[in-house]
């Protein structure tokens, strides 16, 4: 085959074997690679109802059919996928850097890990040889340690590394995947099932020729993309990165805030990515294949955490800086790399950390049950210590490490509403209060709260609706948006390329075809878009989720923004969300309960996945 | 005979390196039509993220490399100054790549004798210089660089001249 390594790795590691099965072409073609074709292994190889963190939960990590080729952004990716221990769903996270090109050149497209060692081990893929090796001496190392430890010993620095740090040994259920030091496979826990295996890292070398099946073509499609990564398209990734939302979003009153408290930062020029990049950034670096350079490192060059070096986006810097009210961007850089050292997704730890220091200002949390600490918003020096007491399970870390979903429920008295949560999955840079769009996609994202399984926020941030209204149309808006980032994600590109497929669709059929050989039309690759979202929809449904879980955090429902300016009032009714509910799961072609019909997945080549939904239609 | 300021390789400039790898994937794809750092001529060291570098071949004056083959298997071209690797002679013992102070000659995973970039004579210009996003590869002298080394010395100190005034 050509793009496909045409293989898939099993490995058991409660018994210690090992064996590679042929990948069926068929879903090859259906669900493409990534995460379609990891949430698709899944189903296969797990029974109903599987605990997370049980030895039959399996650990899918998928490459995509273009992984190991010189496409820019896209060679590198690879995607860990299996059942949440955050919303006992759909788990799934990315990430890149040059480990998914690795394990591609080792020969296989997916790897399905089982079982559960009987004492801490890592996998160490050497092309065709697997061996599982001990890891007792990396216990409690970080991700970074981690991967060149096992360089070394194994004396080969061109190995690539994913590994789990501390966090995900404890199973703190907000534990990530990283490799490369600073890459991570971030979001829905998969470090704690990682963790729960006694897995510490998947260590990957490959020695084998990729081939393009029309490699002229092809390098003629990569010179075309390379002139695209230069222009306007890539503009915001290279120049300030992602933290240039800080400002746009504190404009438009949409940036979350002190736990929700507000919708805008009244210091946000501090934390700011003209800030950042004048003080802090030190290089631009690039992945693997890329050709555009994002990964912006920055360094802290005085204080208290003078000499600390990280990457970083808006995200994390939303959640340890304005939504923890913290405006000093030296700790948030602390506090990011305190993220990497434990092995914890950064997104939900600011969260957390914020939500701890709501729970301190309402009394619901004392200074002695946070170990001393004033966790007053804006105490930078309180957030790093969190998310440190995070990373380590200590004192109301160990509450906290499981998300603000579970520690909500062990701490009560009230805190259940002040974690900010969609299927107990952390929520992410957009005030959904005033981002109507994006409050649909947050809903019925199948990973829980999330921006980048649609990118829905676009349409109000960029004024093509009006984001204060819930109306008829949004659905098809949302669903649209998410077939195109199943595939983004399956594929596996870098969402900061998606600008540079001018033509979509057209541009990622070529795309498919120059490497895989196999022929693909746009209808067909729009419809397995489709059928990635409904194969995620079946995994919820066969764990148990319902249309009840696609809901929105507490105060996007009941705490209308204070703030004066355009977004003052606003919030999400019960009524908007089921209004936008029905019209998203009737463009979907899915029952008002939120359940794929049979005619639908028999329009989407699904006839063997029927019976899951079969009892509850 | 070339002279020695008149020698060009590819030299990447350390500012502008990103480590993105794509060298090493145009390099095995243009001389083998596959995507496989192993088979690169040019290769990426990432020390920590922001330490990045490609190396290659310098087309060193009095090769160690060439001094080093017992079997005669390695020459320089005295036109070009290019390594040539004689692939009846080598037999693949690697006394070339321990006597490389860059780590510019590798042993070919199949063919099982060494290969060093050759400046992609049949293409007629080095292809990771043309592909090199960042554009941190250049095809130069020595001369070259030490003349950039200069200028950069000259601003930095112009630069702080210019601070001490204000």
């Amino acid at each position: 085959m050509y793009g496909y390594a045409g293989r898939i790795l099993h490995v058991d590691l409660t018994t210690g074997k090992t064996h590679v099965e042929p990948l069926n072409e068929e879903y090859a073609k259906k669900y493409i690679g990534g995460i379609g074709l990891g949430m698709r292994l899944w189903l296969d190889n797990s029974k109903p109802g599987v605990e997370p963190f049980s030895p039959d939960n399996p650990l899918v990590l998928a490459t995509g059919p273009i992984s190991g080729s010189v496409w820019p952004t896209g060679g590198n990716g690879h995607a860990f996928v299996s059942k949440s221990p955050q919303s006992y769903g759909v788990g799934e996270a990315k990430s890149h850097g040059s480990f998914g090109t690795e394990l591609k050149r080792a020969g296989y497209d997916a790897v399905i890990v089982t079982g559960k060692a009987e004492k801490l081990v890592y996998v160490w893929i050497d092309d065709d040889s697997v061996q599982i090796l001990d890891a007792s001496h990396l216990t409690g190392k970080t991700p970074a340690d981690t991967e060149d430890t096992i360089r070394e010993e194994l004396g080969d620095y061109y190995i690539r590394v994913a590994a789990i740090g501390p966090a995900g040994e404890k199973l703190a259920r907000i534990a990530c995947i990283i490799n490369d030091k600073t890459r991570a496979a971030g979001r829905t826990g998969l470090g704690a099932v990682m963790g729960s295996k006694n897995l510490k890292a998947i260590a990957a070398r490959g020695t084998r020729d990729i081939m393009a099946a029309k490699p002229d073509e092809f390098m003629e499609y990569v010179k075309e993309f390379h002139e695209r990564m230069k222009g306007p398209a890539t503009q915001k990734y290279r120049a300030l990165g992602t933290p240039e939302n800080i400002l746009v979003h504190n404009s438009l009153s949409c940036m979350p805030t002190r736990n929700y408290n507000n919708s805008r930062f009244e210091s946000a020029e501090k934390v700011s990515g003209e800030n950042l990049n004048e003080r802090f950034v030190a290089k631009i670096i690039g992945c693997s294949s890329c050709a555009m350079r994002c990964e912006h490192m920055c360094v802290v060059g005085e204080g208290p955490y003078k000499g600390t070096m990280t990457r970083m986006e808006y995200e994390t810097l939303w959640a340890m800086g304005p939504y923890c009210g913290v405006d000093r961007l030296d700790a948030i850089i602390k506090g990011m790399d305190l993220c990497n050292c434990y092995g914890i997704d950064a997104i939900s730890a600011g969260v957390i950390a914020g939500f701890a220091m709501d729970c301190y200002e309402k009394g619901i949390l004392t200074q002695e049950d946070l170990s001393g600490l004033d966790a007053r918003f804006g105490n930078a020096e309180a957030m790093v210590k969190l998310i440190e007491m995070m990373g380590k399970r200590e004192g109301i870390g160990d509450i906290l490490a499981d998300g603000v979903k579970v520690a909500g429920e062990k701490i009560g008295k009230g805190a259940e509403k002040l974690g900010q949560h969609i299927k107990g999955v952390e929520v992410t840079g957009y005030d959904l209060r005033c981002l109507k769009t994006a409050a649909l996609g947050f809903a019925v994202s199948f990973r829980g709260a999330d921006h980048n399984r649609h990118g829905a926020y676009a349409f109000d941030v960029k004024g093509k609706v009006n984001r204060l209204v819930a109306e008829k149309g949004r659905g098809k808006l949302v669903k649209d948006m998410e077939d195109v980032y199943n595939l983004i994600d399956s594929f596996i590109v870098c969402k900061f390329s998606r600008g540079t497929y001018y033509k979509e669709l057209e541009d990622m059929t070529k795309l498919y075809t120059l490497v895989t050989g196999i022929e693909m039309t746009p209808e067909e690759l729009k419809k397995a878009g489709e059928r990635i979202n409904n194969v995620a929809r079946l995994f919820n449904i066969r764990e148990g989720l319902t249309r009840k879980d696609d809901t929105l955090p507490y105060k996007v429902m009941h705490q209308p923004i204070t703030d004066e300016g355009p977004s003052k009032g606003a919030y999400v009714s019960q009524e908007e969300l089921d209004l936008l509910l029905d019209d998203y799961y009737a463009s979907r072609g899915w029952t008002r309960e939120g359940i794929p019909t049979i005619e639908k997945l028999k329009e989407l080549g699904m006839d063997d996945l029927i019976p899951i939904v079969e009892a509850k239609l | 005979m070339v002279k020695i300021h008149e020698r060009k390789f590819v030299s990447a400039d350390p500012e502008k390196c990103v480590g993105c790898q794509v060298c090493e994937y145009i390099c095995s794809m243009t001389k083998g039509k596959a995507f496989n750092p192993l088979k690169s001529r040019i290769r990426v060291v990432r020390m920590n993220q922001l330490v990045n570098l490609a190396v290659t071949c310098r087309l060193c004056e009095d090769p160690p490399c060439v001094a080093a083959c017992p079997r005669d298997a390695l020459t320089q071209s005295e036109e070009t100054g290019l390594i040539q690797v004689d692939e009846d002679k080598c037999n693949g013992c690697g006394w070339c790549i321990e006597a490389c102070d860059y780590g510019a000659i590798m042993l070919h995973p199949e063919d099982k004798v060494v290969y060093v970039c050759d400046l992609c004579k049949e293409q007629g210009e080095p292809q990771c210089v043309k592909w090199c996003p960042e554009e941190a590869l250049e095809l130069v002298t020595s001369d070259v660089l030490a003349q950039k080394a200069r200028i950069t010395a000259v601003k930095k100190l112009f630069q702080e001249a210019m601070k001490e005034k204000k």
